[in-house]
């Protein structure tokens, strides 16, 4: 059920679909509840609708707090 | 993959393990309650609990919409389908969990029953456009997750003009659901439980945002963690959380800034408050009668609710006796606890809904979690 995985848009369609894909697997899905979402963007997936778009940003902060901790032992 | 991969990277986890031993106390033990299945799953797949200290211990929750749902509402879909012209759809895990009698709409599928399968409720829609002389019902589940998808069905299906298609509404919510886990003698009166924070829903939070926490974060004074799927995410939420205990403090951090904000998802959101009010009170499998805990269709948009269409049979069965899903979905028991776990009750037969779902307790510890019960012995 709630098993969605970030997906990458690689075009948009009529009636607020877009095509989706995510390893080589695609998909048509419906964008009926995210906003302004572009060819590029990654969204999070579930029952065949967009629940949000990846924000690069944050996503890039989250691995660098990963990547600090490992450095923050004590050795 | 991308944002999937570099969540998933072994020798990362294990310098989060190590930072989390590094400074969980080893005088005091950690009780943290994954609420969702989703996390129960990722635990259970990565072996995480093995990259975790002795002290710090993880409780599965009841976040496993499948599971959560009674006996009844089971019954009652499979009535639904029974009644001439019905077409029954849902979707996928809700097929083999069994209702009394071990009957499943599986089963009353190949008794004569029409039960089909969705990926999506436009899927749903499609179905009652193309099958005009069928009355397409729409069974309903899940969290906050899956009720906009609703909602966005019952949309079109008034666009449309579509007589033929109906809800059977068993949405519920999460807050809610933590709330009553919280209440629960088992954890204030009997003290059995010990809860000392929660790593709160990774997908159901990009919906609603953060801030529905912020309450009983508040009120219980208890930490809440908001974090992804991945494992990375999980270890992560863990290594906060055994900093916010040791700190004293109880506030809501959010791991998975990368999907949620604070506020959520408003298009979403507004669309739910829309169509739907709360239920007075509804049954939860494990948790008995939960108040203001799940949603219903509002008036306007009574056309369309399979409860108001058909007289639904309100019945309240109970599960097998033998079952402990509702114990295990308390965090009071561990599936091992359960004499039907791995004997009778395996995903390929399963007594309970603990055992249907990926996200189960009872089916990630089948699944991934057994071996880890077996004694090595030293040959």
């Amino acid at each position: 059920m709630c098993l969605a995985l970030p997906s990458l848009v690689t075009e948009i369609l009529p009636d607020d679909n877009a095509r989706v894909e995510l390893g080589g697997v695609s998909k048509i899905i419906s964008l009926a509840l995210v906003s302004d979402v572009k060819p590029g963007d990654y969204v999070i997936v579930h029952v065949g609708y967009a629940l949000s778009v990846i924000d690069p940003e944050e996503a890039a902060r989250t691995l660098e707090l990963f990547r600090e901790m490992g450095e923050e032992l004590p050795a | 993959m991308k944002y999937i991969d570099e969540f998933r990277d072994g020798e990362v986890a294990q310098s989060i393990a190590k930072a989390i031993k590094a400074e969980a106390d080893p005088a005091s033990t950690y009780h943290i309650m994954e609420f969702c299945g989703g996390h129960t799953h990722a635990i259970s797949r990565y072996g995480l609990e093995d990259l975790l200290p002795a002290n710090v211990r993880m409780i599965h929750g009841p976040g496993c919409p499948v599971c959560v749902l009674p006996v009844g509402r089971i019954d009652a879909a499979i009535w639904l389908a029974r009644q001439p012209g019905v077409t029954l759809v849902t979707y996928g895990d809700m097929l083999r969990v069994p209702g009394s009698k071990r009957l499943s709409l599986l089963k009353a599928k190949a008794e004569g029953a029409d039960v089909r399968m969705v990926y999506s409720t436009l899927d749903a829609i499609k179905l009652a456009s193309a099958n005009p002389d069928r009355q397409v019902v729409f069974f309903a589940i899940g969290f906050e997750t899956t009720t906009p998808p609703t909602a966005v069905a019952l949309k079109q299906a008034q666009a449309l003009d579509l007589k033929n298609f109906s809800v059977f509404c068993n949405h519920v919510l999460t807050p809610s659901a933590i709330t009553q886990i919280l209440d629960s003698p088992e954890v204030r009166e009997l003290g059995t439980v010990k809860l000392d924070a929660f790593i709160g829903p990774a997908h159901v939070s990009t919906i609603i945002g953060s801030r529905p926490y912020e309450y009983f974060a508040e009120e219980y004074q208890r930490p809440v963690v908001i974090a992804g799927f991945e494992p990375l995410d999980v270890m992560q939420a863990v290594r906060m959380l055994v900093r916010q205990i040791n700190d004293g403090r109880f506030e809501v951090e959010n791991e998975f800034a990368r999907a949620v904000t604070r506020d959520g998802n408003e298009k979403a959101k507004s669309l739910v408050a829309d169509m739907f009010e709360l239920r007075r009170v509804f049954e939860w499998r494990g948790l008995g009668q939960v108040p203001y805990s799940a949603l219903r269709l509002k008036e306007p948009y009574a056309a369309w609710d399979a409860e108001r269409r058909w007289d639904v049979p309100q019945d309240n069965p109970g599960d097998n006796k033998a079952c402990e899903c509702g114990a295990i979905l308390r965090g009071v028991k561990k599936p091992t606890d359960c004499k039907l776990f791995g004997t009778v009750c395996t995903p390929e037969n399963p007594m309970g809904s603990c055992m249907v779902s990926a996200e189960g307790a009872c089916a990630a510890h089948w699944t991934y979690g057994r071996f880890r019960d077996l004694e090595t012995s030293d040959a």
